[in-house]
């Protein structure tokens, strides 16, 4: 039970923070901020790389691999596309 | 190896949190945004340790052509395709964090021990194969509409919006089921429904709605990351997850705010659907030709652009960048008026613009520019409509009304570059284009970009 209380905590927390840090963006980087985020939110890979390594069905490690597949596409996609774009936001 | 994991783990939370920080500031963005990048290999190198883990070859398969392909989208991918691009990311995240919290109910069936698994886990599981579901296949078709695979306009059934509550319905009804029994049928169900509920959902939004549905969906890819961290007791998800679903709540707010309406209105009002709004009478428009434009730009002393999704389509950027190099050689002040919602994504003016190399402090916000509007002697709408229509200062009856726009016509003249006189896309008309300080050049928003250069150059 104090497991699944922790767990709310850090949640919780996280939201405050999440409000916190990116309440005042400048429109300019709203879609790099978007774009990089959502490369973040592909933090779910953690467990996928556990369900595709793990002895197991070959079911199951299909799911996990096809799971790894999206996860890295996610990831790799976001983060470069993110660069690509930040690149070309520049001072004169 | 616990402890490895866990230490790793932690410095990953941090480096994502601080990545996020840096990414709100345009100095600091691209190491935020690298920040991140080393965050997540950390994660995962962290993660190989992990003592469940006995073969590598699925795992290395896996990260190859996810990698491969990720990197071949991401290099490839047009500046003006970004909308569709950010949406089918989405969409494959939600999908991975679906299927890793599925998995974990696969292992306990096949194991026998399902009874092990609590309430509260049985629980996680659904929510996060609910909210992964519905992000994959609203992504799907907001990827569907914005690269123009499907219509862009609202797609209604008849009682639409009571077919989607009533598959939210079936949907938290199956999870329920599920926690209760952990019965494997009801979350094959429950992933069906999830499914139907988020095309049933995403159908009928509107093209200009889109960028307040992305950063929606950003949002859910982050809760459904979150969710299957509290599947797997993962404090890296939990935290990652939930700091994505608070920015992306956080910007669909903006983008709501910036057409007055809540979420849940944009969610369920299919603005667009229909026409309303036509304007009764005779009314004439005035409409110019390249050379006549070029004067008027060349005499003027300051110019604004308004670009909107029309520039996007006609990939006019480039052109534009031009036209401002060609018009700052004869002196004319040139400025960008962006409005939040101009285009289908949050800041889809701004990145079209900043890879045409227009510096950014060139881009003005909607309240910045708004003010200087009665003192600029030229206007140039690019490819935008609503968010230029006087109606929503003053037309009570439109379903446009209390939407801050920009507000051109207040300038002394207003030039509009369009293809042909179709309403915008809420189907409302728009009484700029009547006005006698605003002339229509009708063609391709590149085209004549260019022939207006041309002519410029010949004075």
């Amino acid at each position: 039970m104090t497991e699944i209380l922790f767990s709310f905590f850090v949640f919780t927390l996280a939201a405050f923070l999440g409000f916190e840090l990116i309440s005042k963006v400048p429109p300019t980087l709203h879609t790099p901020l978007m774009s990089g985020s959502n490369a973040i939110s592909g933090v779910t890979i953690v467990g996928a790389l556990v369900v595709a390594g793990e002895a197991s069905t070959p079911i199951l490690t299909g799911v996990g691999t096809l799971a790894v597949i999206l996860a890295t596409l996610n990831v790799v996609g976001g983060f470069l596309v993110t660069d690509r774009m930040l690149r070309m936001f520049k001072r004169k | 190896m616990e402890t490895i994991i866990q230490i790793g783990y932690l410095l990953a939370s941090v480096l994502f949190i601080v990545a996020i920080k840096l990414l709100s500031s345009p100095r600091t963005a691209r190491q935020g945004n690298a920040l991140g990048a080393v965050g997540m290999l950390l994660g995962v190198i962290a993660t190989l340790f992990h003592k469940g883990i006995v073969r590598y070859e699925w795992i290395a398969l896996g990260l190859a052509i996810g990698t491969a392909l990720g990197a071949w989208l991401a290099l490839r991918v047009k500046m003006t395709a970004m909308p569709q691009m950010v949406a089918i990311l989405n969409g494959f995240g939600g999908a991975a964090s679906a299927l890793v919290a599925g998995a974990e109910a696969g292992r306990a069936w096949i194991s026998g021990d399902i009874a092990a698994l609590s309430f509260f886990s049985l629980t996680t599981i659904g929510l996060s194969v609910l909210i992964g579901a519905v992000t994959f296949s609203g992504s799907l078709i907001a990827f569907a509409k914005l690269q123009e695979l499907m219509t862009g306009r609202p797609i209604v059934l008849p009682a639409h919006h009571y077919q989607s509550l009533l598959l939210l319905l079936g949907s938290v009804g199956a999870l329920a089921f599920f926690s209760g029994t952990s019965d494997s049928l009801s979350l094959y169900g429950l992933s069906i429904l999830s499914l139907l509920l988020g095309f049933w959902i995403t159908l009928p939004i509107g093209g200009a709605d889109m960028p307040v549905i992305v950063a929606f969906l950003n949002s859910l890819s982050g809760l459904a990351a979150a969710a299957t961290g509290f599947v797997l007791q993962n404090y890296l998800l939990i935290i990652a997850g939930t700091l994505v679903g608070a920015s992306g709540l956080i910007l669909t707010q903006i983008m709501s705010k910036a057409m007055n309406r809540s979420l849940w209105n944009v969610l369920f009002s299919a603005v667009g659907s229909g026409g309303t709004g036509a304007l009764t009478g005779d009314r004439t428009v005035r409409s110019t030709t390249a050379e006549d434009v070029a004067l008027l730009l060349s005499y003027a002393k300051n110019v604004v652009v308004v670009p909107g999704y029309g520039m996007a389509v006609a990939q006019a950027q480039h052109a534009v960048k031009k036209l401002m190099d060609a018009l700052e050689e004869q002196g004319v002040e040139m400025r960008f008026a962006i409005h939040p919602v101009a285009g289908r994504m949050p800041g889809h003016m701004n990145v079209l613009l900043a890879e045409a190399d227009v510096p950014y402090e060139k881009l003005l916000e909607m309240e910045r520019i708004n003010p200087d509007f009665p003192q600029v002697d030229v206007v140039l709408v690019i490819g935008a409509n609503d968010v230029v229509n006087p109606a929503a200062r003053k037309d009570t009856s439109s379903p446009l009304y209390g939407m801050p726009i920009l507000d051109v016509d207040k300038a002394k003249t207003v030039i509009v570059l369009k293809r042909s006189m179709s309403p915008g896309f809420a189907g409302v008309e728009n009484e700029l284009f009547y006005q006698s300080n605003t002339y229509m050049l009708f063609g391709d928003a590149k085209k004549s970009i260019e022939a207006v250069i041309q002519a410029i150059k010949e004075l």
